[in-house]
């Protein structure tokens, strides 16, 4: 790594590139890694990026990134790139993209929302605008900000 | 046509038909008939004029009406939930006509049912043959809603009524349209943001009455404030009296979509300007065509 800031190469396993800087905890948080889980972790914070300025990067062996995962991802970390890691070679890159929808992850805002009180009205969000996130309820029409969804995230 | 959730679900050209198909039915031109067809009342929250319209006009079709008009009256009131109800409806009628206190429940409704469904106002969301009924009473007194100056009052926050209805002005480029509320009732800014028509935030309509062409007064939605406090503060806010109309032009028009509580001194109803029993008295013709255009009846 050319900043000097030395994390050896993984195995097998993910390495998450890309990440807004001061946003690899909420990714952990994502993939629901707390610590307890026994996974060998390496968390690089607010290093320079040619592309970024500062980024975070994440390195977790032995576990694999599913596709929603990777989606919800997207919603915090955009631009963020998943790196495949094989015998101690990249051997997929992928650049997820923000769904057009997503459906029951997130909460509603408004408290009179039917699916904040319905047990069979899931939740389901149209995205209005990528990076930085924001997305719209498609039922009440109720607006969520890019914080809001970190907020969710994070609880 | 299919669902009716938002007054953006229609076409322009879809509205004027609407409207045209209104005039002729008034006029004795046609006959709509929904022999043999049966539409499903689905009202969670009470109401008498909005539900009593379209079973006036089902009926007057020759249509069946079956449902219920209060959420106590059915097995809502026993557990039964929303979606289970739905598929009960969706089963026995052509068509469901539904009322609820939450944002979005009609259109949670629609993806149940098979029939379509018809909004009758879903919490502060919409409203969308409210709307019909104001415009098409708009066109019938102007000519046509197109670049007129409309004042918007009241509670602008909450009421569906405006929602719907500012939705709907897009279809007919007003000049102006001012937003007249307490600043705790003012439109919602996500709302305000997709108008492409020059809007002007008001506090007093006395600062602008004289350049409206429809003043539209709605109630304040207690039912929809979130706390009792909140509603102390703003309740009896504005009152439309003999003073402002007095300050109104002559060809000047005051709408609601009723039912009114105090917002509108009832001297007003004898001015000229006074329209909204001609405006209520349109509900039962123009959701008749509705109807007919959704459920699918016969033409004579
Ligand atoms: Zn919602």
């Amino acid at each position: 790594m050319k900043n000097g800031l030395i994390v050896s190469k993984i195995k097998n396993g993910t390495v998450i590139d890309h990440i807004p800087a001061g946003r690899a905890l909420a990714v952990l948080r994502v993939l629901g890694i707390r610590g307890q889980e026994g996974y060998r972790i390496a968390l690089v914070m607010n290093v320079e990026s040619s592309k970024m300025g500062r980024k975070d990067i994440l390195k977790i062996e032995e576990r694999a990134i599913e596709e929603r995962e990777a989606e919800l991802i997207t919603l915090i970390a955009p631009e963020a790139t998943i790196n495949i890691v094989k015998d101690y070679e990249v051997v997929e890159k992928r650049k997820q993209k923000v769904p057009d929808k997503i459906t029951g992850l997130l909460r509603c805002t408004n408290p009179s929302c039917i699916t904040n009180n319905d047990p069979e009205a899931a939740t389901k969000f149209k995205t209005l605008r990528k990076s930085p996130i924001e997305l719209v309820c498609e039922y009440c029409e109720t607006r969520i900000t890019e914080q809001e969804v970190l907020r969710q995230i994070l609880e | 046509m299919q669902d009716l959730i938002s007054i953006l679900d229609l076409a322009k050209e879809e509205v004027l038909e609407i409207f045209e198909k209104t005039d002729a039915l008034l006029r004795g031109k046609i006959r709509l008939r929904l022999d043999g067809k049966i539409v499903s009342l689905a009202f969670f929250e009470p109401s008498t004029r909005t539900a009593l319209s379209f079973e006036s006009a089902a009926l007057s079709m020759g249509g069946r009406v079956l449902g219920f008009t209060s959420e106590e009256s059915i097995s809502v009131a026993k557990g039964e939930n929303l979606a289970d109800t739905v598929r009960m409806l969706d089963n026995y009628s052509d068509c469901i006509v539904i009322r609820h206190k939450f944002d979005g429940a009609a259109k949670f409704a629609s993806e149940i049912a098979q029939k379509p469904v018809i909004n009758a106002g879903d919490g502060k969301h919409e409203h969308p043959t409210q709307t019909l009924i104001d415009l098409y009473t708009i066109k019938r007194i102007f000519g046509t809603p197109e670049g007129l100056t409309f004042g918007l009052l009241g509670d602008l926050r909450y009421a569906r009524t405006v929602n719907s209805l500012v939705r709907g002005l897009k279809f007919f480029r007003p000049k102006k349209v001012y937003l007249i509320s307490p600043p705790q009732l003012r439109l919602r800014e996500e709302i305000r943001n997709e108008l492409d028509y020059p809007t002007e935030e008001r506090v007093d309509p006395r600062d602008v009455i004289g350049d409206i062409d429809v003043l539209y007064v709605t109630r304040i939605q207690k039912e929809r404030f979130p706390d009792e406090s909140e509603y102390e503060k703003v309740k009896e806010s504005y009152r439309v009296d003999v003073r402002l109309v007095e300050e109104m032009r002559k060809d000047s028009v005051i709408l609601h979509p009723l039912p009114r509580v105090t917002e509108i001194d009832r001297r007003i109803d004898s001015y000229p300007q006074a329209k909204y029993f001609l405006q209520a008295s349109l509900a039962v013709p123009l959701r008749s065509v509705l109807l007919h255009e959704v459920v699918g009846g016969v033409e004579a």
